[in-house]
């Protein structure tokens, strides 16, 4: 593609089939502790 | 509902597909076509509105990269919930299990901090401390009710966790001691403000926590007007050399120097780069969570300067970056390898279900900020959970159960916003607390042009 970019290949609609086991982290045990934000975890299954 | 957002941020043009997440960096002409597809444009009179700038080959090629994203599901995706309702519906009715755990190991402190939800540790209660037994208890009760989730997360809170320094040591030793057993994993994590840290100390947080968080409010005369001792003096210099030898012996294990900004530091992007210039290179900067009539409580009027602020703080990352002088901000970090799967995303920080905290004297509460408050307590570590409608609340708390979140591009990386925030501002936890909602997308959008800065 010459005038778009896209940067991340992965699809959130892909993760509906295999996702939900829930071993990662708990977000607020990270390094916030007053706001949520996910985006920026790990999946503990692709590390 | 809108299905992609568009933003132009230092140079880049940015589309972010909401509902597959999928980031893209175009040139000005395809954000132009994109623009007039999302408005509902036919293609004719896209081609026919922008002749005047580029040229007619260019667009069909540039329209034709669009249509190709669309085919692949990366540009105007469906809605997720819509496409995978049934999924997304038997996950919101799974059984949850509690996976994660914040001890609040002591409800005292040596600091008098000014905005401390904790009221200088006592959580409107008295002074306390976490006897070993009901830590004992606790981490049984989390084995006990992790189902077959191997990791196991726990927190050492206060007040100040130092100040009951052999409770923390003697939890660690026991929690392993579970380990084999059970098949489980702990990982202990601990929040501390420095002033009792020592070489014994430091060693053994080094060698037993997954992750340490050093609070620090950036520059001296902001963190001891904010962080005083209770007789007045400020902490800075008592921490800071403790804090640097703490994080020097660290090596590559996780840890974040943490601050909170408030009204009275507003430029608080000086005191991040504070942070960095101190040496210290995991850095977390929260908004403060305050009653509306705080005076150090943030307003919406504000808003312009700490989007300022944001953008100051993401532009002279990348310099630094370049100069080989690189920080991690908490807030501006985005995995877009293998970020978090959907359901993660829909079911948030776990407050309530997967996280619960522990008060000294063995009673669980929904998470931290709600420690304290009466209608919120759910049970103890020794008669389990005793108000399971407590627990149905929150799991039911997820993006498409708040209105605000169904319309907002940021949903799927903040997946709801903190209840407490909503539940201190509008007194119901199921509402997006609108100052923090905006904060947390200006950071969604900086984190994504830091992203495509550094391609």
């Amino acid at each position: 593609m010459k005038h778009i970019k896209t940067l991340n290949t992965g699809k959130l609609q892909n993760t509906v089939k295999k996702g939900g086991c829930g071993e990662c982290q708990t977000s607020c045990q990270s390094a916030c502790k007053t706001s949520c934000t996910v985006g920026n975890q790990s999946c503990e299954n692709t590390k | 509902m809108g299905l992609v957002h568009q933003y132009r941020n230092n140079g880049y043009n940015i589309v972010l597909d909401i509902n597959s997440s999928s980031i893209h960096v175009a040139d000005d002409m395809v954000y132009d076509i994109i623009e007039a597809m999302d408005q509902g444009m036919e293609k004719s009179r896209i081609l026919q509105n922008l002749s005047a700038r580029y040229a007619p080959d260019q667009i069909e090629e540039g329209y034709a990269e669009c249509e190709e994203l669309i085919r692949s599901g990366q540009l105007f995706s469906r809605d997720i919930y819509e496409a995978c309702q049934e999924e997304i519906e038997a996950f919101s009715k799974r059984k949850t299990v509690v996976k994660a755990l914040c001890l609040h190991v002591a409800h005292a402190c040596n600091l008098s901090c000014k905005y401390c939800f904790a009221e200088e540790g006592e959580y409107h209660g008295q002074r306390a401390m976490m006897s070993v037994e009901v830590g004992k208890k606790a981490l049984d009760f989390l084995v006990e009710n992790s189902g077959s989730r191997k990791n196991l997360e726990v927190d050492f809170f206060g007040g100040e966790p130092l100040m009951n320094w052999q409770t923390v040591k003697e939890l660690v030793a026991y929690g392993r001691s579970l380990e084999e057993k059970n098949q489980k994993k702990f990982r202990f994590t601990l929040t501390t403000n420095g002033v009792l840290l020592d070489e014994e100390k430091t060693d053994f947080l080094n060698r037993e926590m997954a992750n340490v968080v050093l609070s620090l409010d950036g520059r001296q005369k902001v963190h001891d007007f904010m962080r005083p001792f209770p007789g007045g003096a400020g902490s800075y210099q008592n921490i800071i050399p403790k804090f640097q030898e703490f994080v020097k012996k660290r090596g590559q294990k996780d840890y974040y120097v943490r601050g909170t900004f408030t009204r009275h530091n507003l430029d608080f992007a000086e005191d991040v780069l504070h942070m960095a210039d101190l040496g210290f290179r995991k850095l977390s900067m929260e908004p403060v969570v305050a009653p509306k009539e705080a005076e150090y409580a943030l307003r919406k009027e504000d808003l312009p300067v700490i989007f300022e602020q944001y953008d100051l703080l993401a532009r002279e990352m990348l310099k630094r970056e370049k100069e080989g002088k690189g920080f991690q901000f908490f807030h501006f970090m985005l995995d877009l390898s293998g970020g978090p799967c959907v359901y993660k995303r829909l079911s948030g920080c776990g407050s309530g279900t997967e996280y619960l905290a522990v008060t000294p004297w063995g009673d669980l509460y929904p998470c931290h900020q709600f420690v304290g408050e009466e209608d919120f307590r759910m049970g103890t570590v020794f008669d389990g959970i005793q108000k399971p409608q407590i627990r149905d609340r929150f799991s039911a708390n997820n993006v498409y159960a708040k209105p605000a979140c169904r319309e907002c591009f940021a949903r799927f990386f903040c997946s709801g916003g903190c209840a407490a925030n909503s539940h201190n501002f509008y007194g119901d936890m199921g509402q997006a607390y609108e100052i923090g909602c905006a904060m947390e997308k200006k950071r969604v959008e900086c984190a994504i042009m830091l992203k495509a800065a550094m391609e």
